[in-house]
C-alpha cells in the first residue's frame, strides 16, 4: 500500500508497458499462451512476446473481426489467446465479440490498449472512450482497469489463468507507481487507498493518481480514496459501504460518463439503501479531440486540480 | 482407390441417407413453424457425405480431442445439422421434434454451450469461418492431424469478415482447412446475383491462393472425389464451391427463395416426404 505522504506521484510506466513485459514473462511458463495482433504489436506491446515466441505469435495484419473469432477457434482446441489492439479496434468489433466469445463463453483475453484522452494527440478516432460502455453488456465479460505497473502484472496473471472472456484496459501513457505487492489486487474488488469521512473519491485506471493528487488539495474533507480496478463485475459490497458512510461518491473516469464505472456504481446504489449521491467525472457525452493528455485532462475535467474545483462544489 | 462398384455403393447409400435426412429437416421445420429449409436442402448432401464418409469422429465422445471439427458457418442451416447428428446417433432422434422449443439444446442457430457437437456457435454471418481457421491454426500449432470442415453461404460471402480470412488462412498454411460454398444462389431478399453478385467466385478464391475445386454439390461421387484430391494438398486451404440448388429435393421448394425461412404448412410437409419417399424408392 503506498504511503500518501511520501507517495511518488511521478509517471513511470504505461499499463501497456507492464502488460507486454508480464506477458512476455508468462509466455515462459505458460506453453497454451497463445498472442494475436492486428498490426499493433509494437504499440500494444505484445512484440515482446512475438519476438520470443514467434511459433506462438500470429500477426493478423489489420483485420481484428477475423483476429476476434480466429482467436475464439484456437481457445476451443485449449490454447489461451491474447487478442491485442487498441480498444476502440476492438470494441468497435462489438458483433464479433459478443457471439464468437461471449456467446461461445470463449477463454479469450482482450487487451484494448490506448485508453481514453490520455493517449493525446492522436485525437478522438484512436481513443478507447465507449469500450467498456458496450463490453460491460455482455454476460460473463470481465472488465479490468489497472492503475499502475503492480496490479497490471497481477490483472495479466489473472487473466492467463482464468477461464473465460476477460478485457483488460490498459493505458498508452505512463502512470506513477502507487503499490509494491501484487496481492493489493484481487477480481472484483476495489482498493481503499485511504478511508475518509462523507466524500469518496472513485478512480480507475490512470484516474487514480488524479484523485491522490486532488486529494492532498481537498485535506479538509478528508476524502475516501478508492481505486476500483474491476468495473465488471463491479464491487457492490464496497460501494454500498460507501453509499451508506458517505453523503457524496465521486466517481472519476477517463472513458464516457455513460456505461463505465460511473454507471456501475450508479447502478449499485439505485438498488440498495443508502444516502449518498453521485457525481460522475468523466468524457460529458461528447467527442474527443486531439492535444497533450495533460491539456485534454485540463479540458475535459479529469486533472487532479479540476477535480478538487467540483468537488469543492458539493455540499 | 476403391473400385468403381464399391464407390457406387458408397454414393448410394450416402443418397439414402440423405433422403432420410431431408425427411427430418421438413419435419422437424413444419413442427417448429419457423427456420430454415432451402439452405437446409442445398447443403444436406455434403453434411451427410462428411459425417457418415469422412470425418474422423466418435458419435459417442464429442470431445475426443482428434476428432475432425465441423463448423456451419451459414448457421442457419443448422436443421441440417442437426438431422446428420441424430442419424449418427450422436443425439436422439426424439429431440429433433424440440428444435426451437423453450429449454431445447437444438437453439434455431448453433450454440456450442449447450450441443457438444457443435464447434462454434454461429448465425451472425461471417465469423465461422475466421473460428474455423482459429481451430484449424490452434490444431497445427499443437500437431495435432485432426481436420476441419466449413460451410459458408454464397449470400454469406458477402460479409468483409469472409474476404479477411480469405486473406489469412493462405498465410498460415492451413491445408488442414476445408471449406464448402454451398452456392445455391438464393438469400432472404431474393438471388444473390442481384442482391449483390459475388462472381467471379472460383476467380476470387484462387486469387487469394486457395485450392479450388467447382462440384455438382448435389453429386456425391463428385464430393468425394474433391474431399479426397483436397487430403493431397500440403500448404494451401481448400474451397470447394458446390453448385447447389436451395430447397432441393422438395419440387415446390427448389429455387423459389421464398423458402429460405418460410416453413411448410402440415400439408406441404406431407407432400414433401411423400415426394421423398418416391425417391427413395429409386435408390
Amino acid at each position: 500500500m503506498i504511503s500518501l505522504d511520501t507517495a511518488e506521484l511521478n509517471p513511470f510506466k504505461a499499463t501497456r508497458d507492464s502488460f507486454g513485459e508480464e506477458l512476455h514473462r508468462l509466455g515462459a511458463i505458460h506453453p497454451k499462451i497463445v498472442v494475436l495482433d492486428a498490426d499493433l504489436s509494437v504499440s500494444t506491446k505484445s512484440v515482446l512476446f512475438a519476438k520470443a515466441f514467434p511459433d506462438r505469435f500470429f500477426q493478423m495484419g489489420i483485420a481484428e473481426a477475423n483476429m476476434v473469432s480466429t482467436a475464439s477457434g484456437l481457445a476451443s482446441t485449449g490454447l489461451v489467446p491474447f487478442i491485442c489492439s487498441f480498444g476502440c479496434f476492438l470494441a468497435g468489433r462489438y458483433e464479433t465479440i459478443r457471439i464468437s466469445i461471449g456467446y461461445a463463453r470463449a477463454n479469450v483475453k482482450i487487451i484494448g490498449t490506448h485508453a481514453g484522452l490520455g493517449i493525446g494527440e492522436d485525437g478522438y478516432s484512436q481513443m478507447g472512450l465507449e469500450d467498456l460502455n458496450v463490453l460491460r453488456a455482455l454476460p460473463g465479460m470481465i472488465l479490468i482497469q489497472p492503475s499502475d505497473d503492480v496490479t497490471t502484472r497481477a490483472a495479466v496473471r489473472f487473466a492467463a489463468e482464468h477461464v473465460g472472456p476477460v478485457y483488460l484496459r490498459l493505458t498508452r501513457q505512463k502512470l506513477p507507481a502507487l503499490y509494491s505487492d501484487q496481492s493489493i489486487f484481487q477480481m472484483g474488488r476495489g482498493i481503499i487507498i485511504r478511508e475518509g469521512e462523507d466524500i469518496a473519491l472513485i478512480g480507475t485506471g490512470s484516474t487514480v493518481a488524479e484523485i491522490i493528487k486532488a486529494s492532498t488539495l481537498l485535506k479538509p474533507r478528508n476524502p475516501w480514496i478508492i481505486d476500483m480496478p474491476t468495473i465488471k463485475p463491479i464491487d457492490r459490497a464496497l460501494v454500498k459501504g460507501l453509499a451508506h458512510t458517505c453523503r457524496w461518491i465521486v466517481t472519476v473516469e477517463d472513458h464516457q460518463i455513460t456505461g463505465g464505472l460511473g454507471s456501475a456504481v450508479c447502478e449499485v446504489l439505485a438498488e440498495e439503501k443508502g444516502r449518498a449521491r453521485v457525481l460522475r467525472i468523466g468524457v460529458q457525452d461528447t467527442y474527443g479531440e486531439s492535444g497533450s493528455p495533460e491539456a485534454l485532462y485540463e479540458k475535459y475535467g479529469l486533472s487532479a486540480i479540476r477535480i478538487c474545483q467540483k468537488v469543492k462544489e458539493l455540499n | 482407390m476403391p473400385s468403381p462398384a464399391a464407390s457406387l455403393e458408397t454414393a448410394k447409400r450416402l443418397q439414402s441417407i440423405s433422403l432420410e435426412c431431408r425427411i427430418d429437416i421438413i419435419s422437424m421445420l413444419q413442427q417448429a413453424g419457423s427456420g430454415h429449409p432451402g439452405g437446409s436442402l442445398s447443403v444436406i448432401d455434403i453434411l451427410v457425405t462428411l459425417f457418415f464418409h469422412e470425418m474422423r469422429m466418435d458419435p459417442k465422445d464429442p470431445h475426443w480431442s482428434d476428432r475432425d471439427r465441423f463448423v456451419l458457418s451459414k448457421g442457419h442451416g443448422v436443421p441440417a445439422l442437426y438431422a446428420v447428428l441424430s442419424r449418427k446417433e450422436a443425439i436422439p432422434k426424439g429431440e429433433l421434434s424440440s428444435l426451437r422449443q423453450i429449454n431445447s439444446r437444438l437453439q434455431g442457430h448453433p450454440d456450442r454451450v449447450l450441443l457438444p457437437w457443435v464447434e462454434a456457435s454461429t448465425g451472425s454471418l461471417g465469423q465461422g469461418l475466421s473460428i474455423a481457421q482459429g481451430i484449424a491454426l490452434g490444431l497445427k500449432t499443437q500437431k495435432n492431424s485432426a481436420r476441419v470442415y466449413c460451410v459458408i453461404g454464397d449470400g454469406e460471402s458477402q460479409e468483409g469478415q469472409i474476404w479477411e480470412t480469405a486473406l489469412s488462412a493462405p498465410k498460415y498454411d492451413l491445408h488442414n482447412l476445408v471449406v464448402f460454398l454451398d452456392h445455391n444462389n438464393g438469400q432472404i431478399d431474393g438471388h444473390v446475383d442481384q442482391v449483390m453478385d459475388i462472381r467471379p467466385i472460383a476467380d476470387k478464391w484462387r486469387a487469394f491462393r486457395w485450392a479450388v475445386w467447382e462440384i455438382d454439390g448435389h453429386d456425391i461421387s463428385q464430393i468425394i472425389s474433391a474431399l479426397e484430391e483436397a487430403k493431397g494438398q500440403t500448404d494451401s486451404p481448400c474451397m470447394i464451391i458446390a453448385k447447389t440448388i436451395k430447397g432441393k429435393g422438395v419440387s415446390f421448394m427448389e429455387n423459389d427463395v421464398k423458402w429460405h425461412g418460410a416453413t411448410p404448412s402440415k400439408e406441404e410437409a406431407e407432400r414433401a416426404i411423400s415426394e421423398i419417399g418416391e425417391r427413395m424408392k429409386v435408390v
